[in-house]
C-alpha cells in the first residue's frame, strides 16, 4: 500500500507554492521563474511516481488512499461528512501524470513572461492545484471544490496575460473571451451543484464521501433525472456540442501556457467528471442517457473537424480540432463498453499531451511574428526546422498515425463504437479523415513551399522551448510505441466500472 | 415566580456603555489628543470587552426571562464587537479627513453595538424592540454624519423616515401578537400558539406580515429595500460597511431568536412569506447590481442579494439551517469587512468611489488589489475563500428542508453576481492606470494590517471551518428552547 501523502502533496505543493510566491517582491522575476520551475519539476517527478507506482494487479481499485476529516458531526453532516479523501484508480493515475507533464511544460514555456510574472505564477499554481485536486478527490464536496478552483484563476489569466486579435470580419478581445469562458463554465457548474444537492439529499447518509455514495443504490428514476445534470454540467468543460463555444475563443485569447493547460488538462476534467459523477454514481442513468450523448459526441467530432478545416488562425484551428478530439472522448464514454471507455481515457491522455505540444508551438511562433494567420506564413521549415518537426509530430498524432499516441486511443474508441453504434463510428472515421485534411492543409500553407521573405527575421525555437517540446513529444511516442502501461492501468479499472460491459 | 435578577450578566454591555462615554469624554476634555487615538481606544475597548464576554461560554442563563446570555448571545457579542472594532480602526483616517466630532462617531458605533447585542439576546418582544431602536437611532445619526455633504443628509433623512415607518409596523405587529397570545415572552407566545385550538387566525397572519415587513426593512429584503442604495451611497463609507454587516446581522440574530423561539410552532404560516422574500431578494439584488457604476451602490445591491441567501435559511428554519445561516452570515461579514477596508483605503488615497476609478489598482496598491480579488471571489462563492463553503452548506441545508427551488435560484444568482464582481476585478487588474497616476500609493500600516488579518479570516472560514461551525452549531441549539 502506498502512502496517500504523495497524493495530498500534489495539491499541497502548488497551493503552498502559490502562497509563497505572494511574499516574493514584484521585481524579482528570476526568483519567481526558478522557483516555479523547481516546483514544476518536483510535481512532474511526483506525478511520474504516482503513475508508475500504481499497482496494476490489485483489481483497479483506489490506491494512495488517504482521508483527513474536514467537517463532520455538525449541522446536517454526520461522521466523515466532508473529508479530504484522496485516492487514484487506473483512470485517475494517467490523468495525474498528464497534469504533471503539461504543468511542467507550461511552467517552462512561461519563462519569458515579463509582465507581473509573479501574479501569473500564483494563478497558474492555483489552477494546477485545482486540477490535481479534482483528479485525486474521492469526496463529492472536494471534487467540486477543486473543480471550481481550477476555473477560478481563468478570468485573470486570460484577461491580463492574453492577447486580443483582430480578424477580417470580427475582433476577439481577451476580456470578452475571458468573461465568456468563465461565465459559461461557472454556469455549467450550476447543474453540477444541483446534482450534488440532489444526490446528497436522496442518499440521506449525511456524508459527501464518494465511496459511501457509490455503495448506495439510487432509485432508477432518480438516476435518470439527475444524470443529465452531471452530464451537461461536466460536458460543458469537456467541450460538448453545442456548449463548446467558450473553448476556441478562450484558446485564441489565452497566453500559451494557459492554452496548454486548458486544452491539455482542464477539458479532461469535464470528461473525468462524467466518469466519476455520472457513470460511477448513477450507472443506470448513464445507461439510459448514453445514446443521447453518442449523438452529441458524433456532432462534436464531425462539426469540430469541419470547422477546423475552415480556419486560418492556428489557434482557432487547434481549438476546433480540440472540440473534435474531445468529441472522440465523449464518443468512447458513450459506448459504455470496456474497449470504448478505455479508448476514451487513452484519448484524454493522448489529446492532452498532443494539444499542449500544439499550443506550445503556436506560442513560439506567435511571440516572434505577432500573428497566427497561417496564410501569411510560407516555407517555415527553411527557417525553423525544429519548430516544424515538433508541430508536425503533434499533427501526425492528431491524425492518428500508428506509433503515435493518437492511434492507440482512436483505435480503441472506434472499435468500441463499431460494436455499439456503427453509424457513429463511420462518421467518426470520416472526421479522422478530415483531420488529415486540415493538418496537411496547414503544412502546405505554412511549413512548406517558397519561403516568404517577410519572415526572414524569425528565429528557431529557444532551447527552453525545444526542451518543453521534447518532453511532450517523448510522451506521444511513449504511448504510441508502448501503450501497455497505460492500457493495463486503465482497463483494469474500467472493467470494474458499474454499467460498463 | 422567581426571576433571576443577576445584573452581572450585563457586564459586557455595561462596559460598552462606559467605553462609549469614555470616548466621548476623551474627545471633549482632551482636545489635544490626536483624533485617530480615539479609534484605537474604541477598538481596544471593544476587543477587551469581547474577550471578557467569552467568560459566559457554556453558561446558559437568562435575566428575568427577557435577556438570555447563552452561547448564541455570546457568539453574537463577539461577532458584533469584532466588527465594530474593525470599523473603528478602518474609520480613523476617514474621520480625521472628512468628518467632525469623532468622539460622538465612535461613541455611536459602540452604542449601536449594544443595541445589536440586545437584539440577539432578547427573549421578550419589548426588549427586542428597544434594542432594535437603539441600533437604528445610532445608525440614523451615523448615516448623516457627513454634515456638509448633501448626499449624506439625504441618505440620513430617507433612512430615518422609512425606518420610523417600519418601526411602527413592527410595533403594531408586536401588539397584535400580544393580543393573540397574551404574552410578550417568546416562550409564552410559543406555548400559547401550540396550545391554541384556533385554526386559521387572521390577526396572527397580520401580525406576522407586519413583523416581517418591519424586520425586512432593517435587513433590506426585497420589497423593503428601497432605502438601501441611497443610504449606502450617501453614508460615510465606513458606515456603509457597518450598515452592510452589523445592522443586517443583528436583524438576522433577532429574526432567528424570535421565529425559532416564538413562532416555530406556526412554521407553515410564515415560511412561504420568507421564501418569497428570499427569492425576490436574490433575483432583484443580483440583477440590479449588474447596472451599477458606483461601488457603494453595487455593494448595496450585492448585499440585498446576500440577504436573499440568508433568508433561504430562515424559510426552512431548523437547527441545521440556523447553523448554516449563521455560518454564512459570519463568512459574509468577514468578507464584506475585508472588501470595505480595501474600498476605504482606496478612497482615502484617491478620493474616488466609482468602479472605473479602481483602474490600475494592481499597479498602485498590490496588497489592496489582491485582497479585493479575494473578497470578490469569496462573495461570488468561489472556493478557497469563505463564500464557497458557507454557501454550499447553506444551500444544502435549504435543500434538506425541501427548498430545492430556492437553492436553485441561489446558485443561478451566484453566477450572475460573479459577472459584476469580475467587472470590478477587471478594472483593478486589467485596465492600466490613468496617465500620471502610475506611482505606488502608500497604504497606512493599520489598513495593511486590517486587510491581511481579514483576508486570513476569509481563508480560515474557507479552508478549515470545523471549529467555527461546531461553535455555531452549539450556539444555535439555544434558539429552539
Amino acid at each position: 500500500m502506498h502512502s496517500g501523502y504523495w497524493l495530498i502533496a500534489t495539491v499541497g505543493i502548488p497551493l503552498v507554492a502559490a502562497a509563497a510566491l505572494v511574499l516574493v517582491p514584484d521585481e524579482r522575476r528570476d526568483v519567481v521563474r526558478w522557483f516555479s520551475a523547481i516546483v514544476a519539476a518536483a510535481l512532474f517527478a511526483l506525478s511520474m511516481y504516482i503513475f508508475f507506482a500504481y499497482e496494476i494487479d490489485r483489481g483497479g481499485g483506489y490506491q494512495f488512499f488517504i482521508r483527513w476529516d474536514w467537517l463532520q458531526n455538525v449541522g446536517f453532516l454526520r461522521a466523515h461528512g466532508i473529508s479530504l479523501a484522496f485516492g487514484v484508480d487506473g483512470i485517475a493515475a494517467p490523468m495525474v501524470l498528464l497534469t504533471g507533464i503539461v504543468s511542467f511544460g507550461g511552467a517552462l514555456i512561461s519563462w519569458k513572461i515579463e509582465h507581473h510574472n509573479k501574479d501569473f505564477f500564483i494563478l497558474f499554481w492555483v489552477l494546477v492545484a485545482g486540477v490535481y485536486g479534482t483528479f485525486g478527490s474521492l469526496d463529492l464536496f472536494f471534487f467540486f471544490f477543486f473543480y471550481e478552483v481550477a476555473v477560478l484563476p481563468m478570468y485573470l489569466l486570460i484577461a491580463v496575460w492574453g492577447s486580443s486579435s483582430t480578424f477580417p470580419t470580427f475582433t476577439r478581445t481577451k476580456e470578452y473571451s475571458a468573461m465568456k469562458l468563465t461565465i459559461m463554465l461557472v454556469s455549467a457548474s450550476i447543474l453540477i451543484f444541483l446534482g450534488i444537492f440532489a444526490v446528497f439529499h436522496e442518499a440521506g447518509k449525511g456524508t459527501f464521501d464518494l465511496q459511501t455514495l457509490y455503495a448506495y443504490h439510487f432509485n432508477e428514476n432518480f438516476q435518470r433525472a439527475v444524470f443529465p445534470l452531471f452530464l451537461v454540467g461536466c460536458g460543458v468543460l469537456a467541450g460538448l456540442w453545442p456548449f463548446h463555444t467558450w473553448s476556441p475563443d478562450g484558446h485564441v485569447s489565452a497566453p500559451t501556457a494557459v492554452s496548454m493547460l486548458h486544452a491539455g488538462v482542464l477539458m479532461k476534467l469535464g470528461a473525468f467528471g462524467i466518469i466519476r459523477l455520472g457513470i460511477q454514481l448513477l450507472p443506470a442513468g448513464a445507461t439510459f442517457w448514453m445514446p443521447g450523448l453518442m449523438v452529441l459526441a458524433t456532432v462534436n467530432v464531425v462539426y469540430g473537424a469541419f470547422s477546423a478545416t475552415a480556419q486560418r488562425d492556428f489557434k482557432y484551428m487547434i481549438g476546433y480540432s480540440s472540440v473534435s478530439h474531445m468529441g472522440l472522448v465523449l464518443m468512447g464514454l458513450a459506448t459504455m463498453n470496456v474497449i470504448g471507455v478505455d479508448g476514451a481515457v487513452l484519448q484524454m491522455f493522448s489529446h492532452g499531451v498532443m494539444t499542449a505540444l500544439f499550443f506550445a508551438m503556436v506560442g513560439s511562433v506567435y511571440d516572434q511574428a505577432h500573428t497566427r494567420d497561417m496564410t501569411l506564413f510560407s516555407g517555415l521549415v527553411q527557417k525553423m526546422p525544429f519548430f516544424v518537426f515538433f508541430f508536425g509530430l503533434a499533427g501526425l498524432a492528431s491524425v492518428g498515425l500508428p506509433a503515435l499516441s493518437g492511434f492507440v486511443a482512436e483505435f480503441n474508441v472506434f472499435v468500441g463504437t463499431f460494436k455499439t453504434y456503427p453509424w457513429a463510428a463511420a462518421l467518426g472515421i470520416f472526421a479522422a479523415m478530415l483531420t488529415a485534411v486540415y493538418i496537411l492543409r496547414m503544412w502546405s500553407m505554412s511549413f512548406f513551399g517558397a519561403f516568404n521573405d517577410r519572415w526572414s527575421g524569425l528565429k528557431e525555437m529557444t532551447y527552453l522551448e525545444r526542451g518543453t517540446a521534447s518532453l511532450l513529444a517523448a510522451f506521444i511516442l511513449f504511448m504510441g510505441l508502448w501503450p501497455a502501461p497505460f492500457v493495463d492501468r486503465i482497463s483494469e479499472t474500467v472493467r470494474h466500472l458499474p454499467g460498463v460491459s | 415566580m422567581n426571576l433571576n435578577f443577576d445584573y452581572t450578566l450585563f457586564i459586557p454591555e455595561f462596559m460598552l456603555a462606559g467605553l462609549a462615554a469614555i470616548v466621548v469624554a476623551l474627545d471633549l476634555f482632551a482636545p489635544q489628543v490626536r483624533k485617530s487615538w480615539l479609534s484605537y481606544v474604541a477598538a481596544a475597548g471593544l476587543a477587551v470587552t469581547a474577550v471578557v464576554s467569552l467568560s459566559w461560554v457554556n453558561k446558559d442563563s437568562t435575566f428575568a426571562r427577557i435577556y438570555a446570555v447563552d452561547n448564541y448571545t455570546t457568539y453574537f457579542r463577539v461577532l458584533f464587537m469584532g466588527t465594530a472594532a474593525v470599523i473603528c480602526l478602518a474609520s480613523a483616517r476617514l474621520v480625521e479627513d472628512k468628518l467632525r466630532h469623532p468622539g460622538e462617531y465612535y461613541g455611536l458605533i459602540i452604542l449601536s453595538t449594544v443595541g445589536a447585542i440586545g437584539m440577539a439576546a432578547a427573549r421578550e418582544l419589548m426588549t427586542a424592540y428597544l434594542s432594535l431602536e437603539l441600533l437604528s437611532f445610532s445608525l440614523y445619526i451615523l448615516v448623516s454624519f457627513a454634515k456638509f455633504d448633501s448626499r449624506s443628509n439625504e441618505a440620513g433623512l430617507k433612512y430615518l423616515l422609512l425606518g420610523a415607518f417600519s418601526s411602527a409596523m413592527f410595533l403594531y405587529g408586536l401588539s397584535l401578537i400580544y393580543g393573540v397570545t397574551g404574552s410578550t415572552y417568546y416562550s409564552g407566545i410559543s406555548a400559547a400558539l401550540s396550545a391554541g385550538t384556533h385554526g386559521f387566525s387572521f390577526a396572527l397572519l397580520m401580525a406576522l406580515v407586519l413583523i416581517l415587513a418591519g424586520l425586512g426593512f432593517k435587513v433590506a429584503a426585497v420589497p423593503f429595500h428601497m432605502w438601501t442604495p441611497d443610504a449606502y451611497e450617501g453614508a460615510p463609507i465606513a458606515i456603509t460597511a457597518y450598515l452592510s454587516t452589523t445592522s443586517k446581522a443583528a436583524g438576522f440574530a433577532l429574526l432567528l431568536r424570535l421565529f425559532g423561539g416564538a413562532f416555530q410552532v406556526v412554521h407553515n404560516d410564515w415560511s412561504w412569506i420568507i421564501a418569497g422574500l428570499a427569492a425576490a431578494s436574490m433575483l432583484l439584488g443580483n440583477l440590479v447590481a449588474l447596472q451599477q457604476h458606483n461601488i457603494k451602490r453595487l455593494m448595496a445591491y450585492s448585499s440585498i442579494g446576500q440577504i436573499g441567501y440568508l433568508l433561504m435559511g430562515v424559510a426552512g428554519l431548523s437547527h441545521n439551517t440556523a447553523s448554516a445561516l449563521v455560518l454564512h452570515l459570519t463568512g459574509y461579514m468577514v468578507t464584506n469587512l475585508a472588501l470595505f477596508v480595501v474600498i476605504i483605503a482606496w478612497y482615502n488615497l484617491t478620493g474616488k468611489e466609482e468602479i472605473t476609478d479602481f483602474r490600475g489598482m494592481r499597479e498602485r496598491a498590490p496588497l489592496l488589489a489582491g485582497a479585493l480579488a479575494g473578497a470578490l471571489f469569496s462573495l461570488a462563492g468561489l472556493p478557497l475563500f469563505a463564500g464557497f463553503v458557507t454557501k454550499f452548506i447553506l444551500f444544502q441545508a435549504a435543500t434538506e428542508q425541501g427548498y430545492y427551488w430556492l437553492a436553485g435560484i441561489g446558485v443561478v444568482t451566484s453566477v450572475i453576481s460573479l459577472y459584476y464582481y469580475l467587472m470590478v476585478m477587471k478594472e483593478a487588474f486589467v485596465t492600466a492606470p490613468a496617465e500620471g497616476e502610475t506611482h505606488r500609493l502608500r497604504v497606512p500600516y493599520v489598513m495593511q494590517g486590517l486587510t491581511v488579518a481579514l483576508m486570513l479570516g476569509v481563508f480560515y472560514v474557507g479552508l478549515y471551518p470545523q471549529q467555527l461551525f461546531s461553535a455555531i452549531d452549539n450556539a444555535t441549539r439555544f434558539l429552539f428552547v
